[in-house]
């Protein structure tokens, strides 16, 4: 095909389909070397083709806050939630908005996968209140003796393995058993206040601390002074014995107001608290994070507070360090379960420690609940779905079949039908490819665009959408010819009117996928991206490459002159009477001189 | 290819077509027909409800030798639930269990794959909240509305309203025959149905406009010329459209098939053959809303437009005057084609109103060939082929 374009290429009045050719080549040599130096070669893969799990959450709204479901909450919420599996340690995992009340959380598989999940799945708010009373759950009025091991896992958790020994298996399962581990009300509290106390950073008063798992400090029962009466009587109703109960029970202490108290369960220990109002809130928690004290050889949790928190924390940590135990404690309470009680000796500020019997993971828990846990929003997860990289690749495979058969069925009518034209058709299908694909590797690690099933499918049948362009194009020019025309009017007449259909039936086509991708959700989303990008590109497909092509091959001899093989051949398409047939070889012999 | 070219060719002139527009009342009743069955389909039966829309799980097992009965009775087992097992194209398992809550899931799943024998981590899993199906389905309702809304204010914009109002039936009727197929067959309906059906929306509009763009084009100065009713117009459009509405719609559910092929085949359902199931009823749907039910659609409503009626009035008048003095006039026009009027005789494109052939045949330069050309302008070429060859330098020029 190149030399005869080659010939008729000089004159200046037909040097606009040579531009256009010219354009779309240097768009794919661009696009594709972009590809490759960019390093992305291959489309993003998401979760449902490579392996992984893909988390949906649904915001909902909590009672009494009916509008705190918008943009900002949403985007603070995302950025916890990424925080939070990234610091677990799971590389490339995604957290993004979908619509206006959804977040997605795709993990891939591999490190953590498990904990993830569970770190997504606690959507936690954090809040700082000081412990008025507590009691063990037990009908008994036995001091809390129970092994941290034997205690339920709480909600967030749902892994069973709660014994952590100081120094356990790391990266494997921090979930709630880190904290499980130590009792928490005889945690001990150090505050280094690095700004204060230079040298107290690394000697922090020790309170009681119970650095041994067990939970040393049996507490009293006796009724401490400034509860009222009626918590009081409720505390000891309190049933912290069952998921259910507990579950209860922190829903309703997450539904209160910050400025009263609370009944709250611990999240590991069987002890059931009365919390006065909340102290400090969580989102005034600027950073924690473990930290391993070599002088002691033991894990703390070092947490600094912004201004508003600062002296929050120093007001309450002030009034508690001269109360008595066990009323010189304070909760940290995440989603109204109390997840540590560390006992306060004098009052701290901006910058405060935690220590006492913590391993690493235990520590690093801590860490992030402090400084991730404050979502601003509550969520219930609406889909979760893992797929095994076997599964994976099974359906990319699949899909790559079905995308190759279809296209093979396709090219197989074309050529049938069209014979020679499919040939222009073919080769459109081929650049819209290359360039649907350079775009989608390019789209991964610019917008974080992955290609999962529902994507494939939009692709594959995308071909069916822009072999019909090219149908609609030739048909046109078919169309001219039966009207007696030669074939390069016929090309240049029927693309006008080829071009308004095109145009308009893949508007409608961009407006329906638009429509589906700022409407939807999840999977839908991703279907209707593909079909808005191939819509897209079909369109510069036929301007840019099928129009010109079709330009060029229309002065070629096998074409106009109607070569039986060409799917142009006048009198297969029963064009119009002899006379003209005449008249259509002279034109064909005037060809070459006039390009 | 020789016969499809030739019928593409005698279809594209009028030569033979079927009567679209005359026969409307009878697609209109069939369409009725089918609307009236999908909608008892679907009060009487139901839709068969995906997991993703009540809430459950769906584990997929690789390859097991354990048989359906025996990993039913397992899953029902330790589920506490009803469970739905299928064997899958590789050998795997897809058990699907309503009902069963995210936090349990966990242990099923580990005591499945004990009974199995297979990896726990080998196992994928999707759990689905009860809301979150329903939620797809709101969204997709929503979207579905906006669009419909979008769609008829350009389609009004871009045509007329009452193609708009045509096209928007059309796609009504797309919808329930696909809903309805899938209630009466039993199909199951998930989130990737869903997708199919929203992609039908723009793909069956995609049909209705290429007609549609050929008909306003047929149609632009049809008030000028005194040959033809809106009517036979609008069916002359059809029938010189229906070579490519039938190689877009073949083209189009290619893919699909072999989606559908692979989808239901290899994988032994899942998400592709879902979406590609959907697709294919709909877009096989569509494909026959656009040209039985639109189209016709259009006529009707132009033929109540009081221009349209007394153009009606006119074509008629003139048409009992001439009748007989063209018919010969044009016979050596054909002829050299091998598809002379009398070829065109038992097929006569044209509407309700009996036209006779040499109209039949003239017609084919007339309203379509030059588009601008005034449907009056190509009538005064008609009467003669000696008019024909004067007139043809300046159509080329043109």
């Amino acid at each position: 095909m190149a030399a005869p374009k080659k010939g008729r290429r000089s004159p200046g009045a037909h040097a606009k389909p040579w531009r256009s050719l010219f354009l779309i080549l240097l768009a794919m040599v661009g696009l594709t070397g972009g590809m490759f130096l960019s390093g992305h070669s291959t489309p993003r893969l998401g979760i449902d083709l490579a392996g992984g799990t893909s988390i949906t959450l649904e915001a909902k709204n909590q009672p009494g806050k009916p509008n705190a479901i918008n943009q900002t909450n949403m985007n603070t919420a995302v950025g916890i939630i990424e925080r939070r599996v990234n610091g677990l340690g799971v590389s490339e995992a995604e957290v993004q908005t979908q619509g206006d009340r959804h977040i997605i959380a795709n993990i891939p598989r591999g490190t953590n996968e498990k904990q993830a999940r569970e770190q997504v799945g606690t959507t936690a708010k954090l809040a700082f209140r000081p412990v008025l009373t507590y009691a063990p759950t037990t009908k008994q009025p036995k001091p809390p003796q129970q092994q941290p091991s034997q205690s339920p896992s709480k909600s967030p958790s749902k892994s069973p393995q709660t014994g952590d020994k100081p120094g356990g298996t790391e990266g494997q399962q921090s979930g709630q058993d880190s904290q499980g581990g130590q009792s928490d009300q005889g945690r001990a509290v150090t505050d280094g206040l690095k700004a204060k106390a230079a040298p107290a950073d690394d000697k922090p008063t020790p309170k009681p601390d119970k650095s041994t798992p067990p939970p040393t400090t049996p507490p009293q029962q006796q009724q401490p002074p400034g509860v009222p009466p009626e918590l009081a009587k409720k505390l000891q109703k309190l049933d912290c014995n069952s998921k259910q109960a507990k579950a209860k029970v922190s829903e309703r202490a997450s539904a209160a107001k910050s400025s009263e108290p609370v009944l709250a369960c611990d999240a590991k220990e069987k002890v059931k608290y009365v919390l006065g109002p909340v102290g400090v809130e969580g989102k005034n928690v600027t950073d924690a994070k473990a930290q391993f004290d070599q002088q002691r050889g033991q894990w703390i949790v070092t947490m600094s507070f912004d201004s508003k928190g600062s002296d929050d924390f120093g007001d309450t940590t002030g009034k508690l360090a001269k109360k008595q135990q066990p009323q010189n404690q304070f909760a940290i309470a995440l989603d109204g379960e109390v997840v540590s009680a560390p006992s306060v000796s004098q009052r701290l500020s901006s910058n405060a420690e935690i220590s006492g019997s913590f391993t690493q993971e235990s520590a690093q828990e801590l860490g992030n609940i402090l400084s991730y846990g404050a979502l601003p929003l509550t969520f219930e997860e609406s889909d979760v779905t893992t797929v095994t990289p076997a599964l994976g690749s099974d359906q990319l495979q699949a899909g790559l079949i079905a995308g190759a058969i279809g296209l093979a069925l396709v090219v197989v009518y074309l050529v049938a039908y069209y014979r020679g034209l499919s040939f222009i058709a073919i080769l459109s299908l081929l650049v819209s490819a290359v360039l649907t694909y350079t775009i989608m590797s390019l789209l991964g690690p610019a917008i974080g665009f992955a290609l999962n099933l529902p994507a494939v499918c939009g692709a594959i049948v995308a071909i069916g959408i822009t072999a019909d362009s090219f149908i609609v194009y030739f048909e046109r020019i078919r169309d001219e010819i039966r009207e007696g025309r030669t074939l390069r009017p016929a090309v240049e007449r029927g693309w006008p009117r080829a071009r308004r259909t095109i145009l308009v039936s893949d508007f409608v086509s961009f407006l329906a996928a638009a429509v589906l991708f700022i409407v939807t959700v999840g999977k839908v989303q991703g279907f209707a991206f593909t079909l808005g990008l191939t819509t897209l590109l079909d369109i510069v497909v036929v301007f840019f490459f099928t129009k010109p092509l079709m330009t060029l091959l229309a002065r070629t001899r096998f074409f106009s002159s109607g070569h039986p093989w060409s799917g142009l051949d006048p009198r297969r398409l029963g064009a119009k009477p002899p006379l003209r047939r005449g008249r259509r070889a002279s034109a064909v012999r005037t060809d070459p001189k006039e390009a | 290819m020789s016969r499809l070219g030739n019928i593409g060719a005698r279809l594209y002139r009028g030569d033979v077509g079927y009567d679209f527009i005359g026969h409307r009342k009878l697609w209109y009743g069939i369409s009725i027909l089918i609307t009236i069955t999908a909608i008892v389909g679907l009060v009487v039966r139901g839709l068969n409800m995906g997991i993703e829309f009540e809430g459950g799980a769906v584990l997929t097992t690789p390859k097991t030798s354990a048989t359906v009965t025996h990993t039913k009775e397992i899953a029902e087992q330790e589920s506490g639930h009803q469970a739905i097992v299928q064997k899958l194209g590789n050998g795997g398992m897809r058990i699907q269990i309503a009902g069963l809550d995210t936090a349990k899931s966990s242990e099923v799943k580990e005591s499945i794959a004990g009974d199995l024998k297979v990896e726990g981590n080998d196992i994928d899993t999707q759990l689905v909240g009860p809301s979150w199906g329903e939620q797809i389905a709101n969204k997709a309702w929503l979207g579905l509305g906006i669009f419909m809304v979008l769609v008829v204010i350009y389609l009004a914009i871009a045509f007329e309203w009452r193609m708009a109002l045509a096209a928007l039936i059309a796609l009504v009727h797309d919808i329930t025959i696909t809903v309805g197929i899938y209630s009466l067959v039993g199909f199951e309906v998930t989130p990737g149905t869903v997708i199919g059906l929203l992609t039908i929306l723009g793909y069956s509009l995609y049909d209705t406009v290429v007609v549609f763009d050929s008909l306003r084009e047929s149609s632009r100065n049809v008030t000028k010329q005194t040959r033809y009713t809106f009517s036979e117009i609008a069916n002359r459009s059809i029938n010189s459209t229906l070579v490519r509405s039938i190689n877009t719609t073949v083209v189009a559910l290619l893919p699909v098939a072999g989606l559908l092929f692979i989808g239901g085949g290899l994988l032994g359902g899942g998400m592709l053959n879902d979406i590609a199931l959907s697709l294919f009823v709909g877009l096989a749907a569509g494909a026959y809303s656009s040209i039985f039910i639109a189209t016709p659609l259009v006529a009707d409503f132009k033929e109540r437009e009081p221009q349209m009626k007394a153009l009606a009035r006119r074509v008629h008048a003139k048409r009992a005057k001439n009748e007989g003095r063209e018919a010969q006039d044009d016979f050596g026009d054909d002829g050299p084609d091998g598809t002379g009027p009398e070829d065109g005789v038992p097929g006569p494109g044209h509407g309700s109103v009996q036209v006779d052939p040499a109209t039949a045949a003239a017609g084919v330069v007339g309203p379509r060939g030059r588009n601008e050309a005034a449907g009056a302008r190509a009538q005064r070429r008609q009467p003669s082929s000696r008019n024909r060859s004067r007139n043809r330098p300046s159509g080329k020029r043109r």
